[in-house]
């Protein structure tokens, strides 16, 4: 630590110069007795599952991600494909890709290790991951570092980032429905489109930092009807303000 | 705030240049209409904008009125999960923190992601004093800290400069700073964000140290959020081995499931996007994932004075969305500039003069620096009522009265220049009070009406000179209201 004076010296003094500011907030009130009116929406329409990955597809290719649909016997030939045509000759995948869906793919496999220096990373062409869910309202990936997408950087510094997506599984409607399913303890991104900037006369340019090239391969998996998200009522409708929920259980959703 | 605003114009001076100069005000009608009506067409897509924009501002205000609880439950949290947590009263000792923790690392350059609050406390300046070189990365910061220029704008900070005047900023300075512009760099905005993207990467990819701000910060799991478009934000959270924030001590929300109400007003607000490129959260430290050293910085620097105003408290809702700049009439013909502080536009005028109180005539001058017309509160996301604020702080400026400096309740004198107002005022007052001299005064100006000058003498002349001045009628209201109607009963 460093800097000037004692750290406890601040801090008390702030805290305390915020607890004069308030002498106006009645004793005795609490933080849940200012209301907070949750009468907005948990989704925007309703949709069966099917709808609703079709929404995905139409708001990521709105913001100008690539979107592919597959099934279990086509990944593999459609990762080939996408890094042949993309002229990739090392791909990057994390820990737990499953090996078949890149079974059929030429690029040299790199993969992320602690010691892969960023510079090893910048070396690669492309970089294949799965996700952790996409939000249909939004046209956004979410990637929480699990085994199927690794660390944070090997999504970012390669130029070509192909994020496969299982659907319906992996979807849901809305950011609310999102944050529900998400643990907060993970590192988490969210991807919506490719990279850009609107900083020059507000013409917006794909790619300046993260991958210029986004591509989502919507990946359908065999439905057994326990899957079915959709329709499920929405959040519990209770003022959530409780302070000792403590521990959060692990995501509700596998990893592999 | 920082010294380079020290010494600024009051906003009229700075404003009267300002509306001179054309490509300037074209550069700026065009940004705010242009991001203005797709904000519209964003917000319009959910038919629940209401809703949401109350529960964002009831969020805000339950945080605000439980600032200290929320605060101590962030540190408890930030810690648990690996973090640092230390505490800034005011910029300079916020500036000290962040130069002591780059030392320790035995690094002279630093990488930051665009930041508010570090622009609020010169950073940059006071790291360069102890021999660190901050690189901004955002491409708009990029543009105005190799052009040895402020930001104008909150979302697009490097809004006044069209793609001519960027190019030959690349071109001639980029070389100074690290690698060179391509040669025959042309204007083409790919062309120049292409330069950006080869100039800023061996900075990202050797960087030990990271600087950022933060949009929000979870009291409940001690969560950070940085919101973005570009990757420079994910650049500079993840590649570094330690990270620093420095947050303004309003930036705390209760819990996890409130980003469900930022995460949808934010984007729509700013950039008139469903949801942004990038959005980073990190949760202290994670291990072989990212930064293995995690410093958070909350800073005051007169957030405790705003909340001490009842009324002006509600500044601190904002979440620096920008929406007000971009509908304001006065900050599209003036530019950002003109304000003097890190905060343009209608929330500057209320957010500047709070933070740093009204002493300097630049500061006392924001509160006027606004027509009332009230546009920046319909577009908030947090529903601040910036006319009311800027009302309120007009008073403080002419009548003076309490405030809170420093953690210090203090009596505020009225602010030089404003004596013709408030001896209007004044004056006012008394004939108001005084019905029978309010008579013989509208009498007398009502016959002596046609030797009334068309514009007023001394200090009224400035006013005058822009405006028509009433007609004076020949017969006042109450004159007419008893000649003709004074018989009847009541």
């Amino acid at each position: 630590m460093g800097g000037g004076g004692p750290a406890g010296g601040s801090r008390d003094r702030v805290l305390a110069r915020v607890r004069r500011a308030l002498a106006d907030v009645p004793r005795g009130e609490r933080p849940s007795d200012v209301p907070v009116e949750r009468s907005y929406l948990r989704t925007h329409g309703r949709r069966t599952a099917e709808e609703t990955v079709a929404l995905l597809a139409e708001n990521l290719a709105d913001y100008r991600a690539v979107v592919h649909r597959t099934t279990e016997d086509g990944v593999r030939d459609l990762l080939m494909v996408l890094l042949a045509r993309r002229g990739s000759r090392s791909v990057l995948v994390p820990p737990s890709l499953p090996p078949h869906w890149l079974a059929a793919a030429d690029p040299t496999r790199v993969h992320d290790r602690a010691a892969c220096t960023t510079r090893q990373l910048d070396a690669a062409d492309s970089v294949v991951t799965g996700c952790a869910l996409a939000i249909a309202e939004t046209g956004t990936i979410v990637l929480d570092g699990g085994p199927e997408q690794g660390r944070r950087r090997i999504t970012l510094v390669p130029d070509h980032h192909i994020c496969v997506v299982r659907v319906p599984d992996q979807v849901v409607a809305s950011v609310p429905q999102a944050l529900e399913r998400l643990d907060p303890r993970r590192p988490l991104t969210w991807i919506s489109g490719p990279s850009a900037t609107s900083d020059i006369e507000l013409d917006r340019v794909e790619g300046v930092h993260g991958p210029r090239t986004l591509e989502v391969v919507l990946l359908e998996t065999d439905r057994d009807g326990e899957t079915d998200r959709e329709g499920e009522p929405g959040g519990d409708g209770g003022d959530e303000d409780d302070h000792d929920r403590g521990g959060r259980d692990g995501p509700p959703y596998a990893d592999g | 705030m920082s010294g380079t605003y020290l010494g600024m114009p009051a906003f009229p001076e700075a404003a009267h240049d300002a509306v001179r100069n054309p490509t300037l005000r074209r550069n700026l009608r065009h940004a705010t209409h242009t991001i203005r009506d797709k904000r519209a067409r964003a917000v319009a897509e959910l038919e629940d904008w209401a809703g949401l924009r109350a529960a964002a501002k009831a969020i805000k205000d339950r945080t605000l009125r439980h600032l200290d609880h929320y605060l101590v439950r962030l540190e408890q949290a930030v810690t648990a999960a690996g973090g640092t947590v230390h505490w800034a009263a005011d910029a300079a000792e916020a500036n000290r923190i962040v130069t002591a923790l780059v030392k320790a690392t035995g690094e002279s350059e630093v990488v930051k992601v665009k930041s508010m609050a570090t622009q609020e406390t010169g950073l940059n300046e006071a790291l360069e004093a102890e021999g660190i070189r901050a690189y901004e990365t955002d491409l708009a910061e990029l543009i105005v800290q190799l052009g040895d220029d402020r930001p104008t704008h909150i979302l697009v900070p490097a809004i006044h400069r069209n793609r001519g005047e960027i190019r030959d900023i690349f071109a001639e300075r980029m070389g100074r700073w690290g690698r060179p512009a391509p040669d025959g760099l042309t204007d083409r905005p790919a062309d120049l964000a292409e330069a950006a993207r080869l100039h800023l990467r061996e900075k990202f990819l050797r960087a030990k140290v990271g600087v950022s701000g933060a949009n929000f910060m979870v009291a409940e799991t001690g969560t950070l959020v940085v919101v973005e478009s570009e990757g420079n934000g994910r650049m500079c959270l993840t590649l570094p081995e330690t990270l620093i924030s420095v947050v303004g001590i309003e930036k705390v929300v209760p819990t996890w499931r409130d980003l469900e109400v930022f995460l949808q007003v934010l984007p729509r607000s700013s950039t008139a996007e469903r949801m942004n490129p990038y959005t980073s959260m990190w949760t202290g430290t994670t291990d072989g994932d990212g930064p293995r050293a995690f410093h958070l910085v909350l800073l005051d620097n007169g957030r405790s004075d705003t909340l001490a105003d009842e009324v002006g408290r509600q500044a601190l809702r904002c979440i620096r969305c920008s929406a007000c700049l971009n509908v304001c009439p006065v900050y599209e013909r003036a530019g950002g500039h003109a304000y003097g502080s890190v905060y343009p536009g209608p929330i500057g005028a209320i957010l500047t003069p709070q933070l740093r109180g009204t002493g300097s005539g630049l500061d006392a001058s924001l509160p006027y620096a606004s027509s009332l017309c009230g546009a920046c509160y319909e577009v908030c996301p947090v529903a601040i009522d910036i006319p009311e604020v800027l009302v309120h702080l007009r008073e403080r400026v002419v009548q003076g009265g309490e405030a809170t400096r420093n953690g210090v309740r203090v009596r505020l004198r009225p602010a030089k220049g404003h004596a013709a107002e408030r001896a209007a005022m004044r004056a006012a007052r008394w004939a108001l009070d005084h019905p029978a001299a309010l008579r013989a005064g509208q009498r007398l100006a009502a016959r002596t009406r046609r030797l009334h000058p068309r514009r007023l003498p001394g200090p009224g002349r400035a006013w005058s000179d822009t405006r028509d001045l009433p007609e004076v009628p020949a017969e006042s209201f109450r004159d007419w209201w008893q000649r003709t109607r004074g018989g009847e009963a009541r």
